[in-house]
């Protein structure tokens, strides 16, 4: 080989073979999808998903850098773990020990046995499953709204277009910067008496109306109907489809991802809320979980109060675990869409 | 409605655009202007879309901001308003309890900063290096985010039991510390609270930081390792000046959010003891809801637009750098 070959290969040829069982490792593991492939990332190809940071493989070749690197690494993994699921494990614990052990040594390992009859004592004495069904029925109604005003709203200002739509964006883009706080009495208000019907005050549409005006769902659905290509649209129209169909067949279908990331966070931040439907349902037979559990911790049994603790937390936990990704990537999200 | 809305998500769209479209992102208005993007739907069926958002924001949102600006000089008692003036704002300036609540909120506010700020950084840049199971690393810290908050507080109040058998106590007296008092002192109160906040708020802190990283231009290591610059001063001075403006943004974030702490103070210790947790937003809940003072819908709404005034303030902040951070 010529020495000419050699600058313009130096990157490549140097770093392929330290990185390449290292990378073919990690691809398995790793939780992002759509990786271009390796000898790209050497080429310095900007949308590489494999990302260049501080330590260089040449760096990791050096055996210092490589234990002290990776003894960090594994410590914190250690704390990682601690941190956590520490905590999770330790209320699945609770959730299945009798109260006196937990009262007592709430660390050692079932001295006394394992009480399985909290679980069951939560689910039909403490009724968790009534308020267990309470939540779920909060969360797909506020989903339902939220997906409702979203679509058609971000179809109204991406694609149709009308000549107020500019003014319309303005409005909602401005709540954006109205911190919650100022709404909690004003709305409470509005839903005690609103401006047309009766008082929604224990009804769930008090929890469900609400969830739909979220400017941040409107503006991150407009951006994605905006990156939709208008040739397609067009096509469309040539082919006689109207606004209806346009939607319907067209934009809903080509937005399933988006719709996910709206969905996955709906439900989500609809199974955490708390003050709001504290506040707007005070008949305890509708509170969703995250309002009774404060309200059960005075008068149940603290074995039994983990257990229905626990299993509140299955249903997020086991959501975040299903759709990782769309989690973990959802905070670089609007910008993966559009800038 | 959310009071934890998700700053977090909206934030880290940043870096991504940076990663994906290289340091200048295209305006949106060059796309909105390509020939034939107009459909015109007619009026009848435009109307139809608009009409969700319309009512929904009308209803829920513009009408009760307009709401707030009014009720905040009107005292109300649910059926007949009277304007009062400015009384509304005398009154809640004159309340003692006012500056406790303030200094309150700063000190969880500068608590969850000294505790929450750095944690997630450091774990983010050295998680970045990770070069297998990246994704175990990520799922690990962001677990606690997913845990219903209510939960949280209602698990820690039980790790924070101040016998000497409390969890975190018998921990503690393994490497013989304590008993710690934790929320049964005033001095300790607030510190459990921001423990607390901070586990459950960091990894989303830190997933920020993870995406913003995979921002920086390989171009900079490439040219500090020509150099050769050591791997510290790489983190020091490609990896660390490239975060800057996100770092800016968690901060302003971090400061909105914790501003309107209230889940923590309301279900650890209602404020107590001895009003050494009461925040503004536990005060404006309490002027409005509280069981002694309540239905003084004027006074929370005025301190909540005074609070709201502050956190604008922040927000144009917030506004002014990601401006200048996303054009250069």
């Amino acid at each position: 080989m010529t020495t000419t070959d050699v600058p313009p290969a130096f990157s490549g040829a140097e770093a392929a073979p330290g990185a390449a069982p290292a990378e073919l490792a990690a691809a398995p593991g790793a939780s992002t999808a759509g990786r271009p492939p390796r000898n790209g990332r050497r080429r310095r190809a900007p949308a590489s998903e494999e990302q260049r940071t501080a330590v260089s493989p040449q760096d990791w070749r050096r055996p210092r850098v490589r234990f002290s690197l990776t003894a960090t690494h594994l410590v914190l993994l250690a704390l990682l773990v601690v941190w956590g699921i520490g905590p999770i494990v330790l209320l699945a614990k609770f959730a299945v020990t009798p109260t006196q052990d937990i009262l007592r040594t709430p660390l050692a390992l079932f001295p006394h046995g394992i009480a399985w009859g909290n679980l069951a004592a939560a689910w039909n004495d403490v009724r968790i499953s009534h308020y267990f069904l309470n939540s779920v029925v909060v969360a797909f109604g506020a989903w339902v709204c939220q997906i409702v005003v979203a679509t058609t709203g971000g179809y109204l200002l991406s694609v149709l277009r009308p000549r107020y739509a500019t003014a319309l964006n303005t409005a909602v883009l401005a709540t954006l910067f109205v911190p919650a706080v100022v709404l909690l009495v004003p709305l409470y208000l509005t839903v005690l008496r609103p401006p047309a019907g009766p008082s929604l005050l224990n009804t769930y549409w008090a929890v469900w109306l609400p969830a739909g005006a979220s400017a941040f769902n409107v503006v991150l659905v407009t951006r994605f109907f905006d990156s939709l290509p208008r040739e397609i649209f067009e096509a469309a129209r040539v082919d006689g489809a109207g606004p209806f169909r346009l939607f319907w067949s067209i934009v809903l279908p080509m937005s399933k991802p988006i719709l996910g990331v709206v969905s996955v966070f709906a439900v989500i931040a609809s199974w955490k809320d708390f003050l709001w439907p504290l506040l707007v349902l005070p008949n305890p037979d509708l509170q969703p979980l995250s309002v009774r559990l404060p309200a059960l911790q005075a008068t149940t049994d603290l074995g039994v109060l983990m257990a229905a603790l626990a299993i509140s937390t299955i249903i997020p936990v086991l959501v975040f675990v299903v759709c990782q990704r769309l989690f973990l990537r959802g905070a670089g999200l609007g910008g993966a869409i559009k800038g | 409605m959310t009071l934890d809305t998700g700053p977090r998500t909206r934030l880290g769209t940043r870096p991504r655009t940076r990663s994906r479209t290289g340091p200048r992102p295209t305006p949106r208005s060059r796309r909105r202007a390509a020939p034939g993007g107009r459909l015109r739907g007619g009026g009848l069926s435009t109307f139809v879309f608009a009409l969700p958002l319309l009512v929904i924001f009308g209803v829920f949102s513009w009408l009760p901001i307009g709401r707030a600006l009014v009720m905040s000089f009107q005292k109300t008692n649910l059926l007949t308003s009277t304007w009062v003036g400015l009384d509304n704002f005398r009154a809640v300036l004159e309340d003692p309890l006012l500056m406790t609540a303030i200094v309150n909120t700063s000190w969880f506010a500068l608590l969850a900063l000294v505790l929450g700020y750095p944690v997630p950084l450091i774990a983010a840049v050295l998680m970045s290096e990770v070069r297998r199971r990246k994704g175990l690393y990520s799922a690990l810290a962001y677990l606690p985010v997913v845990v219903p908050p209510v939960v949280a507080v209602l698990l820690w109040r039980f790790f924070y039991d101040a016998r000497p058998e409390g969890v975190f106590n018998s921990l503690l007296g393994g490497i013989g510390i304590g008993p710690v008092p934790w929320l049964q002192s005033p001095t300790w109160a607030m510190p459990s609270l921001v423990l607390e906040a901070t586990w459950a708020a960091a990894g989303g802190t830190m997933i920020i930081y993870l995406a913003a990283l995979t921002g920086v231009p390989p171009e900079l290591y490439d040219a500090a390792e020509v150099d050769g610059a050591s791997i510290w001063r790489k983190v020091f001075h490609v990896t660390l000046p490239h975060l800057r403006g996100v770092l800016l943004i968690t901060l302003i974030l971090q400061i909105i959010g914790t501003s309107q702490v209230f889940l923590e103070p309301y279900l650890f210790t209602d404020g107590g003891p001895a009003d050494a947790t009461l925040t503004v937003l536990l005060l404006i809940y309490r002027y409005a809801f509280g069981q002694s003072l309540g239905a003084d819908y004027g006074k929370a709404t005025a301190l909540s637009l005074m609070l709201a005034l502050f956190l604008a303030l922040l927000s144009l902040v917030y506004l002014r750098v990601t401006r200048r951070w996303s054009t250069t």
